[in-house]
């Protein structure tokens, strides 16, 4: 119990000193706040647009959550092809790496043209774009440093393929898909405020910073800044939880 | 006795970038039902592929393998296997890793009844009251005596064992060599033990095929003959280190540096 307290407490206490030396250094420098806002502006900028912050919010969250399902369901099948196939490790490696080397900000423009006005569809896919890689690569190395050992238990009782994918390969994989995850998740954000910054009339916490940004407003653009981190903090800790479901068997007891 | 497992004239190489690398060369081995046969040799001899072609896992380029009369073209339910590395399932617990098996042989055995088999083996290597137990909160020795459980859980007729206890502390090795003896007591199964390790061999085996060095052929055969089920205290009787020193100067000639002229000493 006074753990479980320990663990919420802890983190809580350094977030707030990290705003009180936020606050202090703003004041103690006496920097306006277009120069740096201080949390003692950004609060009532939160007061003054809450019912787009949590409209926007909710907009960001959504196609984050798509785009990183999306990254999910390909990076995972990619990974198993590249984990089981030497030669399709190959093909697909110098692909994957050239493509995770392009700038995904050169990407935005060029998918605001390919699919002009659907705006869903052009975040979630840059959302995508940007988080699949490092679920692809945990995937492919988690299955192709599998010891031949683990597979031959059940090969030699005349398992197939797919049950010792299912029994043995898949279960193995997950604390390395859960540590790609996490990487994931914070990308994913990154791809999803990269199109919403930069495509006209766009929706989304993204379309709110350059708002702020347009309107002069740095209050509003801090505060967009801290709702993203807080979204990300969210979505990480739900990450957290779930692979403490599936994967908590990889924990050891400390010391 | 009819032979168990039967290895005629079995030739094998492994393609390497440099051409093909002979490890096995016209092998012969017969291991009668209900028998132990350990195979010892020098390092790297092959003696890891014969298992893996027991198995079904391989094909040897040439010569048969043969188990209870059927020649084995792929992988048998029949089999048990356990390794150096125990390979136990890290997200099971250790009564889920001996059922696994089973889940593959069996699938429509009843869960209780995968469940009490598990448990009466677990119990017979001193395993009870560890059924929930996760691998990583095992010591190495207890970890190997689940692995052996999960190799023979679903009654398997031949068990290759592929140096099971090499990697174990030499106390702990001697507590389940004497494990092993009791599993024979009560389960009839037909083994081939792989090992480095000359009084293991000699301890476990009623057979101990020496293998020349690579590419492997069988260079000498002893016949152990103490009787079972044996105590360690065997291992110091004459006979024993008879046979110790004969395998000894065996393993010496497959090395290629055989002893001195016998009057030397």
């Amino acid at each position: 119990m006074r753990r479980n307290l320990g663990r919420i407490a802890v983190p809580l206490i350094a977030v707030a000193l990290f705003l009180a030396f936020w606050e202090w250094i703003v004041w103690v420098n006496g920097w306006p706040n277009y120069k740096m806002a201080s949390p003692s502006d950004i609060v009532p900028a939160f007061w003054k647009f809450r019912g787009l912050f949590f409209e926007y919010g909710w907009q960001t969250l959504w196609r984050t959550v798509v785009g990183l399902l999306l990254a999910v369901v390909v990076g995972t099948f990619l990974g198993m092809i590249m984990g089981f196939s030497r030669l399709m490790r190959d093909a697909l490696y110098p692909l994957l790496v050239g493509f995770n080397a392009i700038p995904k900000a050169t990407v935005v423009p060029i998918l605001a043209l390919m699919f002009v006005g659907q705006h869903n569809l052009n975040t979630i896919l840059i959302a995508f774009m940007i988080s699949f890689f490092p679920i692809a690569v945990s995937v492919s190395i988690g299955l192709s440093t599998l010891e031949p050992e683990y597979r031959d238990i059940l090969r030699s009782l005349g398992a197939s393929q797919f049950t010792v994918f299912r029994k043995i390969a898949l279960p193995k994989t997950l604390p390395e898909f859960f540590g790609a995850l996490k990487v994931a998740v914070t990308l994913a954000f990154i791809g999803t405020n990269l199109m919403e910054i930069v495509s006209p009339h766009g929706r989304g916490l993204g379309a709110l910073f350059d708002s702020g940004k347009i309107s002069a407003d740095y209050p509003l653009m801090f505060a967009v800044l801290l709702a993203l981190a807080f979204l990300g903090i969210v979505l990480y800790y739900i990450v957290v939880v779930l692979e403490k479901i599936f994967a908590g068997w990889a924990e050891r007891a400390p010391g | 006795m009819t032979k168990l497992i039967d290895i005629k004239g079995v030739t094998h190489a492994y393609k390497t970038a440099s051409g093909p690398l002979p490890v096995l060369r016209d092998l012969n081995i017969a291991v009668p039902e209900g028998a132990f046969t350990a195979v010892v040799g020098p390092s790297g001899c092959g003696k890891s592929t014969l298992t893996r072609l027991i198995a079904g896992l391989m094909h040897p380029d040439r010569g048969e393998v043969w188990l209870d009369g059927e020649r084995v073209k792929s992988p048998r339910r029949t089999v048990g296997m356990a390794f150096q590395n125990p390979v136990l399932l890290e997200w099971r617990t250790i009564l889920q890793n001996v059922i696994l098996p089973l889940e593959i042989v069996a699938p429509t055995m009843p869960k209780a009844r995968r469940i009490a088999r598990a448990e009466e083996l677990l119990a017979l290597v001193g395993l009870s009251g560890f059924e929930d137990k996760r691998p990583s909160e095992l010591s190495g020795g207890m970890r190997q005596r689940a692995s052996l459980c999960r190799a023979i859980v679903h009654r398997p007729d031949v068990l290759i064992l592929d140096e099971p206890f090499g990697a174990l502390d030499a106390f702990t090795r001697e507590d389940l060599w004497q494990t092993m003896h009791a599993l024979r007591a009560e389960e009839p199964f037909t083994s081939l033990l792989i090992t480095h390790d000359l009084r293991e061999s000699v301890f476990l085996a009623d057979e101990v095929v020496v293998l020349s060095g690579r590419p492997a052929t069988t260079q000498y055969v002893l016949d152990v003959d103490l009787p079972g089920p044996r105590e360690l205290e065997v291992l110091y009787t004459p006979k024993a280190v008879d046979y110790l020193a004969t395998l000894r100067r065996q393993i010496q000639i497959a090395q290629g540096r055989a002893p001195a002229s016998q009057g030397a000493a």
